[in-house]
């Protein structure tokens, strides 16, 4: 018999198959482009700008107290820093664990049943509702009856991360695989006893990323914000009285006033949000990594 | 394969005092005297399983003994898997899975109206076919079924942890990561993690849904020799495709098979025979048990 070797070509045929391969990487690499130019060009433009003056006034920008005549010059932004938090903080605590356990009566108990459809089909039809409109909602229901307050922010955010967490939760407790699941009935674990210990656990990295995304855009909301929490500037530590402000806030403000000084202020505020949000995140991974199971 | 050799050649080699073999061993038990007639453990008449309205396995009727390994052994889609699941309450988790007939644990019907899954579970453990350690260190690996029953000292757990990997022979292989990640081990380091994890709730039987299947000769001959040392503690079941394993280790052996249910018109699997393990891999009295043992299937 002839040795093979002379007619074995192992060479990639040129073919339609190929053409359209190299096509669709094009195609991809273009699409990573237009997504990170918008992205860069943010981030370019908010350092740029509201570096300057988060430098010429460090660290005052981030301690004073907002000025009371916009037009003058000057930090700074302790209190919409300290009031975002307080916000933010105050929403994730909210929407956090009910969004949670709302994924976890989905997901785990309710399945098919009716009503866990109706709950479903609610937290979906929540996602659609625009902030401001949940930001009104919480004006008729909280403020006009207990006057601004950092909680009436919290919960209108609330509001608007419940359905987001609980999406996000479902997905990820859709992952943990059912062999883990049954591991730990075969030992004599009950049901809640597996959530707790199993499922929890194996899903607390998704979790995390879940809410963090609910939780960053949350914290950049403003239009309910403009309703609930009013326009203080000066320091307002407490969650539940005065009226409070937000970065956010201070942003929409200052940016749309004709005053050079105020413009400045608002692209340092942009910055420093962009600041707290990165820091909110970091954090939260941290968390994530010191408590998630070992992979 | 196992083929069947005639008593007299084989006692003749034992007088010539032949190295053992498996197939020498096999006859050397049907020799011997009567398996050993050990307390029933599981009393099963005419038991079925179905999923939804399709019936996956009927007409199982067994007595498996405390102490003894048994061995579930078929073709695939048999419901081998299906009934071991069964004596441990695992359908009751899947929508839809139902077990009817007469399942009897000590006298006990496992079905019963009072009866918890979670109660039962603790008393007979389970292996799976693949090793599902939790993503966790191997210590709260072992930890975690005590714990689910209340032990909290850290001396009782830790007192637990080494006895179970030690009868799981895993304990010199480990001692020195026990808080590191159990999803770090080899394959065969994990099924025996699990082995050991299933032992350390201390139940009196232990299933087994293939636990060498995804395992190379060298981790399954560990685990077989591994359950024999178990045998004197548990009562073990086992569901195996290898027919040389069922030969190797076990002590009574069920051949399942999967035929057309004159019902319906669906294969489903039924149980073809079940006797001590040296006289179905020598004299089994079904036609059909013949035909799969010699590799005849079909």
């Amino acid at each position: 018999m002839m040795p093979a070797e002379t007619s074995l070509d192992l060479r990639a045929k040129p073919s339609w198959r190929s053409t359209k391969s190299a096509l669709m990487t094009g195609l991809v690499i273009v699409c990573v482009i237009a997504v990170l130019v918008p992205l860069i060009a943010v981030v370019y433009s908010v350092i740029t700008r509201g570096g300057g003056t988060v430098i010429k006034e460090f660290p005052d920008f981030f301690t004073k107290e907002i000025p009371l005549v916009s037009r003058r010059a000057g930090p700074g932004m302790g209190p919409a820093i300290v009031g975002t938090l307080l916000v933010t903080l105050g929403a994730t605590f909210i929407a956090v664990p009910l969004g949670i356990l709302g994924a976890v009566y989905l997901h785990e108990y309710g399945g098919k049943s009716f009503f866990a459809k109706l709950v479903r089909f609610m937290a979906t039809v929540m996602t659609g509702v625009p902030s401001i409109v949940m930001g009104l909602f919480i004006y008729l229901l909280w403020t006009m009856r207990f006057g601004y307050s950092a909680f009436g922010g919290a919960l209108a955010l609330a509001c608007l991360m419940l359905p987001v967490v609980i999406g996000s939760t479902e997905q990820m407790l859709k992952l943990v695989p059912s062999n883990l699941r049954e591991a730990s009935y075969a030992l004599g674990a009950s049901k809640s006893r597996t959530i707790l210990t199993v499922v929890l656990p194996a899903a607390l990295p998704g979790i995390v990323s879940g809410s963090l995304l609910a939780i960053a855009r949350a914290a950049g909301e403003t239009a309910p914000l403009l309703f609930a929490v009013g326009a203080a500037t000066a320091y307002n530590p407490h969650l539940f009285s005065e009226a409070n402000t937000a970065l956010s806030v201070q942003i929409f403000g200052n940016a749309t006033s004709s005053f050079v000084a105020a413009q400045d202020r608002a692209w340092g505020a942009a910055l420093t949000l962009m600041i707290v949000a990165f820091l909110i995140t970091f954090v939260a991974r941290a968390f994530t990594a010191r408590f998630a199971l070992k992979r | 394969m196992i083929e069947p050799v005639s008593t007299t050649r084989a006692e003749s080699r034992n007088e010539r005092g032949a190295k053992p073999n498996t197939r020498l061993r096999i006859e050397d038990r049907r020799s011997a005297p009567a398996l050993e007639e050990t307390p029933v453990v599981f009393d099963v008449e005419d038991a079925e399983v179905y999923y939804g309205a399709f019936r996956a396995v009927h007409d199982v009727t067994m007595k498996i003994h405390k102490n003894q390994i048994t061995a579930f052994i078929g073709p695939s889609g048999c419901g081998k898997t299906t009934m071991l699941r069964a004596f441990n309450r695992m359908h009751d988790v899947i929508p839809g899975a139902r077990v009817a007939g007469k399942l009897h644990y000590h006298g006990v019907n496992l079905y019963g109206p009072d009866v918890s899954a979670t109660e039962v579970r603790r008393r007979i453990g389970m292996v799976f076919q693949k090793p599902n350690p939790f993503p966790k260190s191997i210590y709260d690996n072992i930890a975690f079924g005590p714990r689910v029953n209340g032990v909290k000292s850290k001396a009782d757990l830790d007192t637990i942890v080494e006895k179970s990997l030690r009868s799981a022979a895993l304990w010199d292989e480990v001692k020195d990561r026990l808080r590191n990640s159990a999803l770090g081990l080899s394959g065969g380091q994990q099924q025996r993690l699990c082995i050991a994890r299933t032992i350390a709730v201390e139940p009196e039987v232990v299933l087994m849904d293939e636990p060498c299947s995804a395992l190379d000769p060298i981790a399954t001959a560990r685990i077989e020799e591994l359950m024999r040392q178990l045998k004197d503690r548990f009562t073990i079941v086992i569901v195996t495709h290898n027919m040389q394993q069922a030969a190797r280790v076990s002590d009574r052996t069920a051949f399942f098979t999967a035929e057309l249910d004159s019902k319906n018109d669906q294969r489903t699997g039924t149980l073809v025979e079940y006797d001590a393990t040296a006289r179905i891999f020598s004299n089994p009295s079904d036609e059909r048990t013949e035909n799969y043992i010699t590799g005849r299937f079909g």
